[in-house]
């Protein structure tokens, strides 16, 4: 049992079903992400927790109380929204303490919290701002602000990023980062960026269509993805994939790539399961990152693959070099040290680190264990 | 904003522009022409009136005109002057201006941000009210206020002022609540405010442009009123149906010069209410109706 709890939670508009059967327990402290494509139902789970949206089925759990039917106010929650909802006819201050109000809190008590989050973020001189009279960057941390001086059990995040420009999320990031590390709050978070799930979380749900396709670790995520969906969603660029088939050469399982003019290569696969998959197709997922120069590759891999082919386009992106190549009639992207010696239309040995590589089943889109 | 707008109109040489301005000013002349002539005409004694050229200055000025308009002119039977119904005008008004306003607030609030199965219906029947004919209802509204025993009395003046306003105000509000963001309702939620609460916290302060239009178009409807006044009015009629009888007599002499005093006294509080308040008017006749 976890700090926060979803038990089974379904949502059904009429006769669509947009949630199917979530089950997640956060521990206490944990920073969950929830992360999917826009329409993958990750708001509609926010919302269920916070009490915007009713829940169709199932149970919603904090600190081993059900909070089904509880109003919003009443969960000891607090949410920052994607447009901040900051009010427009309040004072920085009046914003941040208005949730205090609401309950009760006297005055004095509500000016003590408020200077010590003012302090912790650093807007203590923005105090007596409209919101109107703040930057992007500033709301944002106002709405932060809101939210932490109610010291609610659970803080859910509602896309707060979405609204800022790149320099600026990319700070907010380290700064909410910070700021969890140093409150040890519990913390749900909806985003459709994947990097910010991969960076800001301990756990990442991965959702697609109603469905959590994988909880895990962003290590697991990123290494071990679930099916399909979920290899080719986290990451950027995206990993690639390849159908191929499983052939078996020396006693060792292969993977047999096939190019649009007939030529085969072969690439041993590290592990020795896949042979019950022998003379079936698969689809080969490899990341960008596993395919390198021969001196960019990963010295601790065993298993290291060479595979010559023609380069297509080069991208030089200053930190590394995207080069693309095209195997079985599609676009593979390598990521490359940024000073690796490529050249577009000349033949290039590229090293695929097979360690890294991963398999799925073409008919489930299920990874195949390995 | 203006500087850009200056700069991007079509540009105009001085023969044109002066051309333009004499234009208007002659069209502004022509539609104050009549403001004039009852102005003038309510400064001057009956003799000069009668005596012809009713666009010249008075010879004599006098104020005896509108002090009879105000309150010894004959109007019906009793020598009252207008002031008795221009206080009853006052106090169907204000009411009726405040209630169908409040209302219609509240309605607004209600159908965009706590929606329910069927609002739409709802919200459609209303706006059916802003069409109906005012003949239409005469009788069914004379049946009401009788059984409520409110006919012919000023509190039935103002309930008929507010159920015919309600349409036109919940119109008003809801397409201005319709772009007011939901997060901030959802927000006040969790941080635990009322249904009330978020209504006066967080809603109404930022209504204020709204919040005109609707005053603007209920005072100068109700104000400008006379088929209700005169059919439900009885014994507390209001100005409109008084400037009538004031007017309208047919015995006596025609006294213009106070029925033009009169007449001016009528319109002076929309008049006013414009002044204050219009500079708003557009402003929040548009909002709402692009996002922005």
């Amino acid at each position: 049992m976890g700090f926060l709890d979803i038990s089974h939670v379904t949502k059904s508009y009429g006769q669509v079903q947009v949630l199917h059967e979530v089950d997640i327990a956060v521990q206490e402290g944990e920073f969950l992400v929830l992360v999917g494509p826009s329409g993958c139902g990750k708001s509609t789970l926010l919302n269920m927790i916070a009490g915007l949206e009713a829940i169709s089925s199932g149970d919603i759990a904090i600190k081993g109380r059900v909070i089904n039917g509880v109003h919003p106010s009443k969960r000891n929650i607090a949410m920052v929204f994607q447009s901040y909802a900051l009010y427009p006819n309040m004072t920085v201050g009046q914003n941040m303490t208005f949730g205090l109000e609401m309950h009760g809190v006297p005055k004095p008590a509500r000016d003590a919290a408020l200077a010590d989050v003012a302090k912790l973020l650093q807007i203590d001189h923005l105090l007596d701002r409209k919101p109107g009279q703040l930057s992007g960057g500033q709301r944002q941390r106002v709405a932060m602000g809101r939210a932490l001086v109610r010291n609610p059990d659970v803080f859910l995040f509602d896309e707060p990023l979405s609204n800022l420009d790149a320099k600026l999320r990319v700070d907010m990031r380290t700064e909410i980062k910070k700021l969890h590390q140093k409150l040890k709050t519990t913390i749900v978070y909806v985003t459709h960026d994947q990097i910010e799930a991969m960076t800001l979380s301990t756990r990442i749900a991965v959702m697609n269509k109603g469905y959590v396709q994988q909880l895990g670790t962003p290590k697991e995520i990123y290494d071990t993805p679930a099916n399909l969906f979920v290899a080719t969603f986290m990451g950027s660029p995206a990993m690639n994939i390849l159908p191929a088939t499983v052939v078996m050469e020396g006693g060792q399982p292969h993977a047999e790539i096939t190019d649009a003019d007939g030529a085969r290569r072969l690439l041993r696969f590290s592990q020795g399961n896949l042979a019950e998959w022998a003379d079936k197709p698969i689809l080969l997922g490899i990341r960008p990152e596993a395919i390198t120069d021969p001196e960019g590759a990963d010295r601790k891999s065993a298993n290291i693959q060479p595979l010559a082919n023609r380069v297509t386009v080069t991208e030089p992106a200053g930190s590394d070099t995207f080069v693309t190549m095209t195997l079985s009639g599609k676009d593979v992207i390598a990521r490359m040290r940024a000073d690796a010696m490529v050249a577009p239309g000349e033949v290039f040995d590229f090293a695929i680190n097979m360690d890294k590589a991963v398999a799925f089943d073409p008919a489930t889109e299920a990874r195949i264990p390995q | 904003m203006a500087a850009v707008t200056q700069d991007t109109a079509v540009s105009t040489g001085r023969v044109t522009r002066t051309f333009l301005y004499v234009v208007l000013g002659v069209f502004a002349l022509f539609y104050l022409l009549p403001l004039y002539v009852m102005g003038v005409n309510s400064v001057k004694p009956l003799a000069e009136i009668t005596g012809g050229n009713m666009m010249a200055l008075p010879r004599v000025w006098t104020l005896e005109p509108w002090r009879a308009a105000w309150s010894t002119a004959q109007i019906g039977i009793e020598p009252t002057g207008l002031r008795p119904y221009f206080l009853n005008s006052i106090l169907m008004v204000v009411p009726a201006v405040a209630i169908s306003t409040v209302l219609g607030a509240l309605n607004g609030y209600v159908l965009t941000k706590w929606r329910f199965r069927g609002d739409t219906i709802v919200f459609g029947l209303m706006l059916f009210s802003c069409f109906i004919p005012f003949q239409i209802v005469l009788i069914p509204m004379a049946l009401v206020l009788g059984k409520l025993g409110l006919a012919g009395s000023v509190p039935g003046l103002v309930m008929v002022h507010v159920v015919y306003g309600i349409g036109f105000t919940t119109l008003y509000y809801r397409n201005y609540y319709a772009s007011f963001p939901t997060e901030l309702v959802r927000a006040a939620m969790m941080d635990g405010a009322g249904f009330f609460q978020i209504f006066w916290r967080i809603m109404l302060p930022v209504s204020g442009p709204i919040t005109v239009v609707s005053v603007i178009w209920q005072f100068t409807n109700i104000w400008n009123d006379f088929l209700f006044g005169a059919s439900f009015g009885g014994t507390s009629q209001p100005m409109t149906v008084a400037l009538n009888n004031l007017v309208q007599s047919s015995t006596g002499v025609k006294e213009y010069n106070v029925h033009f005093a009169g007449a001016i006294l009528a319109a002076l509080p929309t008049l006013f209410v414009y002044i204050v308040a219009g500079r708003y008017f557009v402003r929040g006749l548009m909002a709402g109706s692009v996002k922005g």
